[in-house]
């Protein structure tokens, strides 16, 4: 607080108010911090050293490690790839503007909310092994899908369902910081002599690159946490923290395995807050040639 | 500091107003408060002097909160049904969906609550360390000479109730040729066609079904592994999709073929006859593998009368034959037979199995378990 070196003037109701008052207007948000992530944090903490370190070597090693590289791969892929379509289908459709815009600006705020069960049962339904694409696709060219290499049941598969409403969440989250690139300015590198490329490279690009990357770090963690949909469809075939949590904390094989749910969420939120810092670092330095 | 502490005192003051307002209620309410004090260390029936004195402390209780127990498993639907108009209490049925784990952690988190589970349904391990923390009273039914020594705690903290064997359920209009034995499965005919009720490291009946396909392959009760091995291979095949069987994968042709415990095939048989679905089960005759589920009741249980008389009834001939109707095997269907009481018609629908089988004890599972928890992914895994 800086309170502490301004004069202590108004010794009044309202003056002290107003001294206090950025962090009334910030107690909401701190008490939600509080309840929906510290603590919850700390009991964590609690409840995965509950039995000395045991709990959390056993979270490290074996099938789990295997899990959380199997979680970091899922998330890292569907992060890059949904923040690239993403942006190519926001940047196409701002373009096109009009209709198309508001079209598909709606469908994705309704299609990124889309997951779970349903989710994973939409997909089995249409190209799974007896989905109805699938059948369409066998009657029209002959083609079987379901003796392809292509399998829904897999790490790719799981990526394309993920990617379902990662990249509409993807368009939603990165359209406004689009709208903020002026026509202007690239009709002014245009005069300047700039070719397209440079202008992306030199003038869009670094504006862009916080907005995107903030994007990837929110799909990221939207398909590390995702867990319902792969359970479905994937059971344990394709290793996930997720998966693994769920398994320890409300299994019908396991019992007393709440030590090792509580040190595997753990993790996750330890992961979590090294790719915050990662971004957070790479955005300080981009944002030091925007002053 | 402070400041929590006078919050927690204001909290606590005012929990000792309401609990000495809940406290002047009528004579009635306070014999029925009696009754339920000593059902709840009651160790038997005749302990509270016999079925009519538990039934009337259960009714003035009038309330049984069970937990985790879907309609149609084991035809639970209409055994809840027949007990609450049979002795006139109201069940509550809480998260039908739930799992074991769900099951104890209501228990524990929901304890000194009204909505606390009163009984539970547990897998063995769940059963065990239950037990082991001393969450369950002990109390022994009227019919607890029938059930046998190795499939009850000695002094009735859990009992088993019911049970079945692992199954191969297959939809004849869309399968040929329905496979009866785990051989079977690796015939190319069945590519991309089976499935199991979910992740065996998750669901009970995944994990049996592994288990079974140890025994068709050389495995046994101490060795799980090639029910792993096996699984590997049937899903580097094609042959197996870990899509999570259920009635609507089922319906939509997506997992024709379905690993999954007797009772819940059978009993989808019937449900999926109305949708012009063909379901044939066979217990394989090369992997028999069956487990029992338990009963226990909450040692803080809030209707513990009312929870007492819920195992009298699951285990009188009535309830017994209730779970029969449900293609589940009550765990005195052996003494019943004998004695004549079991509805042979329910007997004769029972899917039959060929072998006798032998149920692993709780260590073997236990090691089975830890085996297929480390393994399972990374063989599957690709």
């Amino acid at each position: 607080m800086t309170t502490a070196a301004t004069p202590v003037r108004a010794r009044s109701f309202w003056g002290r108010a107003r001294r206090c008052g950025p962090w009334l207007s910030v107690a909401p948000f701190l008490l939600i911090m509080l309840v929906g992530l510290i603590l919850p944090t700390v009991a964590l903490g609690f409840g995965a050293f509950g039995n000395g370190t045991s709990d959390v070597e056993a979270a490290l090693g074996g099938g789990y490690r295997q899990a959380l590289w199997g979680s970091l791969k899922l998330s890292v892929v569907c992060a890059v790839l949904g923040a690239v379509c993403g942006l190519l289908l926001a940047r196409a459709v701002l373009a096109g503007g009009g209709l198309l815009r508001r079209l598909v600006l709606t469908a994705s705020g309704v299609l990124a909310n889309f997951g779970g069960v349903p989710l994973a049962f939409m997909f089995i339904a249409t190209i799974g092994n007896a989905g109805i694409v699938t059948a369409l696709i066998r009657d029209w060219t002959g083609f079987d899908l379901a003796n392809s290499t292509f399998s829904l049941y897999q790490f790719g598969g799981l990526v394309l369902v993920y990617l379902y409403f990662l990249v509409p969440l993807m368009v939603i989250v990165i359209a406004p910081a689009l709208d903020g690139v002026r026509a202007e300015w690239s009709e002014a590198a245009a005069n300047l002599g700039a070719t397209p490329g440079q202008y992306w490279r030199l003038v869009a690009g670094p504006l862009l690159a916080p907005p995107v990357m903030a994007g990837a770090l929110l799909l990221f963690c939207g398909s590390l946490s995702a867990f319902a949909t792969a359970q479905a469809m994937v059971g344990g075939t394709v290793p996930l923290v997720t998966l693994q949590i769920a398994n320890a904390l409300s299994g019908n094989v396991s019992a007393d395995h709440e030590g090792v749910g509580a040190a595997l969420a753990l993790e996750m939120i330890v992961l979590v807050s090294i790719v915050m810092a990662v971004y957070w670092t790479i955005e300080r330095r981009t944002a030091r040639w925007l002053r | 500091m402070r400041q929590r502490n006078i919050v927690l005192h204001g909290l606590l003051a005012a929990a000792v107003v309401a609990g000495v307002a809940g406290c002047g209620s009528s004579e009635k309410a306070a014999e029925a408060q009696n009754n339920t004090a000593a059902a709840a260390t009651a160790t038997s029936a005749a302990e509270l002097g016999g079925m009519d004195a538990l039934i009337k402390a259960a009714q003035a209780e009038g309330q049984l909160n069970v937990i985790t127990l879907p309609p149609d498993w084991a035809n639970y639907g209409e055994i809840i049904e027949t007990f609450s108009k049979k002795y006139n209490i109201k069940v509550n049925s809480d998260n039908p969906d739930g799992s074991s784990q769900d099951e104890i952690n209501a228990v524990k988190s929901l304890k000194g609550q009204d909505r606390a589970p009163d009984v539970l349904d547990l897998g063995g391990a769940f059963a065990q360390s239950g037990a082991k923390e001393g969450l369950f009273a002990n109390y022994k039914v009227a019919t607890w000479a029938d059930i046998p020594d190795s499939q009850k705690e000695s002094n009735g903290a859990w009992y088993n109730d019911y049970g079945g064997y692992i199954s191969i359920g297959c939809d004849a209009k869309k399968i040929a040729v329905c496979p009866t034995t785990f051989a079977d499965l690796k015939k190319p005919e069945y590519k991309g066609k089976v499935a199991l009720n979910g992740d065996p490291t998750k669901s009970g009946s995944a994990f049996a079904g592994v288990f079974a396909a140890a025994l068709a392959n050389g495995g046994s009760f101490t060795n799980i592994q090639p029910g792993i091995d096996y699984f590997a291979a049937l899903k580097k095949s094609g042959n197996y999709i870990p899509v999570e069987s259920t009635p609507a994968t089922i319906e939509k042709g997506e997992t024709p073929i379905s690993i999954d415990w007797d009772y819940l095939n059978a009993g989808y048989t019937k449900k999926l006859a109305e949708k012009g679905i063909d379901w044939k089960v066979a217990v394989p005759s090369d992997g028999v593998y069956g487990n029992f589920y338990c009963q226990a009741i909450n040692k803080t249980a809030p209707h513990p009368a009312a929870a007492r008389l819920w195992e009298e009834f699951l285990y009188s001939d009535e309830g017994q034959n209730l779970w029969l109707k449900g293609y589940a095997r009550p765990v005195r269907l052996p003494k019943m037979t004998e004695s004549g009481k079991a509805d042979s018609a329910l007997v004769a629908q029972l899917p039959k199995v060929e072998a006798k089988a032998e149920f692993p004890t709780t260590d073997q599972i236990d090691g089975a378990k830890k085996v297929l928890t480390d393994g399972w992914t990374k063989a599957l895994t690709g």
